[in-house]
């Protein structure tokens, strides 16, 4: 228990997800949820940098570079769409974003 | 010993404050406990030996898209909550079924991790001539701009076109 293994900080990482997961499905705040996106890309991020210390390379530190490049372009084009729905019907609950409900 | 005090207490305090980003009914706090999550998250990088990461972390994170998120928050002005009306269609006993098996899942998972034979140790990848040498924001760019260069370039478009994006959406008539 005393010695931090890889496995240590994988267990971190799928908590930290679920976490991420609980939120994405329990609040109805789009807000929150994209919130709770970006926990799960960071869980992501503890994983990739936890296996690139394992193996005692890199690799893993620039893949994560990318994935907080893709969380950026995401935050950026997913706030913009909850602008534009907010000027349209004055809500952020995802219960009433239901235009594309068949 | 100390390696572990701290992976322990930072472990805990993220967990904690992640429970809190998704739990506070306030956005503003939401978003105030997300930036102490980055920011402890970033230790951790530190922890791990990825300096790069931990400071692309604050500033890109904690220092960029929280500022972001906060924006939105304050320009979409909330007069009613929405958490306050509650869902005709919520299916509460299929839920309940699908997190019991989900938890199952994990708890195996670890279980078996925990219990099989140890991961091969890193002296094997460092003694496969893993490059080491220099500095750790030395390594990523080497990696970077050498194997990894089309992805790089794929990124920056990515970037270019989710600005033009979001620019497109958030302006009102174009």
């Amino acid at each position: 228990m005393l010695e931090i293994t890889p496995t240590h900080y994988l267990v971190l990482s799928a908590g930290l997800f679920m976490i991420g997961v609980i939120g994405v499905m329990v609040r109805r705040n789009i807000i929150i949820i994209f919130m709770s996106i970006e926990l799960m890309l960071n869980a992501v991020n503890v994983n990739l940098a936890a296996f690139s210390q394992q193996w005692q390379h890199v690799t893993g530190q620039v893949f994560a570079v990318f994935v907080i490049a893709v969380a950026a372009a995401e935050a950026a084009v997913g706030l913009g769409i909850i602008l534009a729905f907010y000027r349209n019907k004055e809500t952020v609950n995802i219960d009433e974003m239901n235009v594309m409900r068949w | 010993m100390a390696e572990a005090i701290v992976f322990y207490g930072l472990a805990a305090l993220i967990l904690g404050f992640a429970v809190l980003v998704i739990s506070t009914r306030n956005t503003v706090h939401s978003a105030l406990y997300l930036v102490v999550n980055f920011l402890l998250v970033a230790m951790l990088y530190v922890m791990l030996g990825a300096e790069f990461l931990a400071a692309i972390q604050v500033l890109v994170y904690a220092g960029g898209i929280v500022v972001l998120y906060l924006f939105v928050v304050m320009l979409v002005n909330l007069k009613r909550p929405p958490e306050t009306h509650q869902d005709p269609r919520r299916q509460t006993r299929l839920g309940l079924a699908l997190a019991s098996a989900l938890l199952a899942e994990l708890a195996a998972i670890i279980v078996y991790s925990a219990t099989g034979e140890s991961a091969p140790a890193a002296t094997a990848a460092a003694a496969a001539g893993a490059d080491i040498a220099g500095g750790n924001v030395e390594q990523i760019g080497m990696l970077l701009y050498t194997n990894y260069l089309i992805p790089f370039e794929v990124a920056s478009m990515l970037l270019l076109v989710a600005m033009i994006g979001a620019i497109v959406l958030a302006k009102r008539e174009l």
